[in-house]
């Protein structure tokens, strides 16, 4: 009996070293939603994206620090006054399925890209016209110029003709459509991983694609990815060493996974700016107590609303300190010389003044309430974001004004805070420019708008703020090719709104990644999950 | 018999189509589903054009009953955010929150009815404070909580047993089972655990109710008196009579093991019905929302018809009659 116990012993110690010997080296990645969709033009979303970009490549990718790098293309000029650009594809590229990559496959995820239901449209202007010179020269003409063109063309993917052709997945799904797409469930790329399993919502697969073109930074075999739902089943889940990486870390669970003996957090600034805004379009507020007029149109009761936010206690009492303070709507990051402006002081004294004299008195004595307003928010779409939202509402208690909190999921938020209805008068949000440029800002939040957000123009300016001013420049912008010049324009509009107070910036939210201590992984500010950097010991 | 079933079959449909309708009153409320299918730079143009696709911008009631009309062909049309058929997707689904239930109602059932058997013999003993106390933890202790316990304890400090998901799973034609392999019931025990417990509960405080009652009957008494052994007398004819309202209670819990299955199911990561539903609510994707209302009714009117009919095998005093009472 004893022997025969040994044996088995001796048997499994073997079996564990040759497995060893044999060990291929597996990342397990898990974050807190599904990958949806496997088609690279469907669906516009960090994650998804970022996910899809182990497998398929763009034409640019960028580098560890957000600058443009060749990918697909080896170089690219700009010609014709910035009306056409040419872009020399490389030549040794195969896709997973050994077809060659060349001009045609450009041609066609161009037209693929442009069609009704894809979200990527918005990667290419609409008149735009895509033109194969060779089989591996490729010309983008344009009918005005556009300096940014190729900024986000990291994530607008090739796809191939042929395969694409084959398996009648030419055009993306629609949402009415009754039968799946064939790209939505496969995968056929150039990028340095391919997907060998995919189970929705259970478990996706990638495996290192020994034909890629690069040469690999990284030492995987394989990926395994897991959507796990409930933060602190996925916090124990890398905690006891089931997974590699987690995405995210809730901000309360940090310090506990950095004083474990298997995990540490990674964290870093992203790009996202967090704010708070006003109605400032209806003549009457939605929900208050003031009626026959909006308070939101003077700019001393929007100046008294930023000065009675005290950032930096939000920073150390909400954020635990995970979050820069933002003085505009976009990065540093994105933009540098935005640190120019500077933010309002925390002035609880100027702010009463201000309210004063714009004609709000406090009724019922020294502390009485001046108005009351509801303020929107959402519950579960930013770090701490309903948290903000009550601290918001104690600080501005402080110069008289009665919030009104509704923190909501993001479902009924925005279907009630975004466009078509805009229906909020005070509401909490986030940006990240899906262009990565400070022009995407410019346009979408800060040029006046149509009443239900139509026509392309501030679509997310859901306060309606407007100056004639900054539409000007943000047009200007859009066609300048000097970039000092187009710099300037960018930062004189930005401090345009500062002096207007459009919004109240708050921060931009710090990226908390649970990694385990054997794994080395890349954070990207876009938060984009890449593998092609790890090493795993 | 069969007028009985046929019967309370006409019943179900009633059921259903009552719920779907307050399942597409309250629709409404829960956001609008293109929000979660777009994304930030979609023009306000393309996703007034996406509503219209997807028909949300017509009246409640033709909503409503081109839903019923297609239900009724078992067509549930396509997830708005996976794009797969819904009725794949629930299938694909269905046997993970199947297995669990069954695994968890075994659980509650082994484990509840001999310790309640044991509290109602021996109400004093020590034994039987412990059992007591911890059916006060299982009755008041929320599901989430007890699940991440019970991972704290067994994944995270001991490092026994998987955190989330189903592994070990083998294909069996068109289900999937975790029940044949030695990794599949590692990770199955702690949600069938954190499921069960509640149940667990309820049927121990009930055999032990139900015993304390009957081992006061005059019958018990006289079979002590005619000298029987004390095993007879507990299982033979206490026990015994004891398991009607036990099959009930069973019977109708097994509905709300599977309904509650939503809660555990997130916890553990376990790939059923329940976290989907839950997913879905949160995307606002009305498709899988209301195609898994639908069934978990079905499921259970079926249940609630199945205890009946075991009632009437269990005790042939009662009778199911065809003729309308």
């Amino acid at each position: 009996m004893y022997k025969k116990h040994l044996a088995a012993t001796a048997l499994v110690a073997f079996a564990a070293t040759v497995s060893q010997a044999s060990a291929q080296q597996t990342l397990r990645y898990a974050f807190q939603g599904n990958l949806n969709t496997l088609d690279p033009h469907s669906l516009n979303e960090t994650t998804t994206l970022g996910l899809q970009g182990n497998v398929y490549e763009g034409l640019t990718a960028k580098d560890k620090g957000l600058k443009t790098i060749p990918g697909l293309a080896e170089r690219w000029e700009v010609l014709d006054g910035g009306l056409r650009w040419r872009f020399y594809l490389r030549k040794n590229v195969k896709f997973h399925n050994g077809n060659a990559f060349n001009a045609d496959d450009v041609v066609f995820t161009a037209a693929r890209t442009a069609a009704r239901n894809s979200q990527l449209s918005v990667r290419l202007p609409k008149d735009m016209e895509t033109v194969k010179v060779d089989e591996y020269t490729v010309d983008f003409k344009l009918k005005t110029p556009n300096p940014i063109l190729h900024f986000a063309w990291d994530t607008w993917y090739m796809m191939d003709k042929e395969w694409t052709e084959a398996n009648n997945a030419t055009q993306p799904s629609a949402p009415q459509d009754t039968t799946p797409g064939f790209a939505v469930l496969n995968a056929n790329g150039t990028g340095p991983f391919k997907i060998t399993e995919h189970q929705l919502g259970v478990r996706t697969t990638f495996e290192k694609n020994t034909g890629w073109w690069g040469k690999p930074e990284h030492n995987l075999d394989k990926i395994i990815f897991t959507p796990i739902t409930s933060a602190p089943t996925r916090v124990a889940a890398l905690l006891s060493g089931e997974v590699d990486v987690i995405d995210p870390v809730p901000l309360q669970d940090v310090a506990r996974i950095n004083a474990s003996a298997n995990a540490r957090v990674l964290e870093g600034p992203e790009v996202r700016t967090i704010y708070i805004s006003f109605d400032q379009m209806r003549p009457e507020l939605t929900a208050s107590s003031v009626k026959g007029k909006n308070p939101f149109k003077d700019v001393r009761v929007r100046k008294a609303f930023y000065q009675a936010v005290d950032i930096e206690g939000i920073k150390r009492q909400v954020m635990r300190n995970a979050s820069t303070t933002a003085a505009s709507l976009v990065s540093p990051l994105i933009f540098p010389q935005i640190s120019q402006i500077q933010r309002f002081p925390f002035d609880i004294a100027a702010a009463n003044k201000l309210m004063d004299e714009a004609g709000y008195p406090r009724v019922g004595g020294d502390t009485g309430t001046r108005f009351e307003v509801d303020l929107d928010c959402p519950n579960d779409r930013y770090v701490n974001d309903g948290p903000i939202c009550q601290a918001v509402t104690a600080m501005l208690s402080r110069i008289g004004i009665k919030i009104n909190l509704l923190a909501v999921p993001r479902a009924q938020y925005f279907a009630k805070a975004n466009s078509p209805v805009y229906n909020t008068p005070f509401y909490l949000l986030g940006w990240t420019p899906g262009t990565m440029d400070a022009h995407n800002v410019l346009n979408d939040l800060m040029m006046c708008r149509t009443a239900d957000g139509s026509g392309g123009k501030g679509q997310f300016n859901n306060g309606g703020y407007c100056n004639p001013k900054v539409d000007e420049l943000a047009n200007k912008v859009l066609v300048e090719v000097d970039t000092a010049k187009r710099d300037g324009m960018i930062l004189e509009a930005f401090k345009i709104l500062h002096e207007d107070v459009g919004y109240i910036p708050l921060h931009q939210q710090a990226l908390a990644w649970g990694v385990s201590k054997n794994v080395e992984i890349v954070q990207r500010a876009d938060n984009q999950p890449l593998f092609y950097w790890v090493q795993k010991k | 018999m069969l007028a009985f079933i046929i019967r309370r079959l006409g019943q179900a449909v009633l059921v259903l189509l009552t719920v779907s309708l307050i399942a597409f009153a309250l629709f409404r409320f829960v956001g609008d589903p293109t929000q979660q299918m777009v994304s930030q730079d979609t023009s306000v143009e393309e996703r007034m054009q996406i509503r219209k696709d997807l028909g949300l911008n017509d009246a409640i009631p033709i909503q409503f009953l081109r839903f019923v009309t297609n239900a009724a062909r078992f067509e549930f049309g396509i997830s708005y955010q996976n794009k797969q058929p819904v009725a794949k997707l629930i299938a694909e689904r269905f046997p993970a929150t199947m297995e669990l239930a069954l695994a968890s109602a075994v659980f509650a059932l082994l484990v509840g009815m001999p310790m309640g058997v044991y509290t109602g013999l021996y109400p004093t003993s020590i034994l039987s404070r412990l059992f007591q106390m911890i059916s006060l933890i299982g009755i008041s202790l929320p599901t989430f909580l007890i699940g991440i316990l019970l991972i704290f304890t067994f994944s995270v400090a001991l490092g026994w047993l998987p955190s989330f998901g189903r592994q070990g799973v083998v294909k069996l034609g068109s289900w999937t089972t975790s029940f044949l392999t030695i990794e599949g019931w590692r990770s199955l025990v702690m949600p069938a655990i954190t499921l069960g417990l509640f149940q667990m509960t309820l049927i121990m405080r009930l055999v032990r109710s139900e015993m304390l009652e009957v081992l006061r009957t005059d019958y018990i008494r006289f079979a002590r008196a005619r000298g029987l052994k004390p095993s007879a007398i507990h299982f033979r004819h206490a026990l015994k009579n004891t398991l009607i309202p036990v099959i009930t209670i069973t019977g109708l819990q097994l509905g709300s093991i599977i309904a509650f299955a939503i809660i555990t199911e997130t916890v553990f990561q376990w790939p059923g019905m329940g976290l989907m539903f839950l997913q879905a609510v949160q995307t606002v994707d009305i498709p899988i929302m209301s195609a898994y209302l639908l069934l978990v009714a079905t499921l259970y009117v079926l249940i609630n018809l199945a205890v009946d009919l075991l009632y009437s095998a269990v005790d042939p005093r009662i009778r199911i009659s065809g003729k309308v009472a």
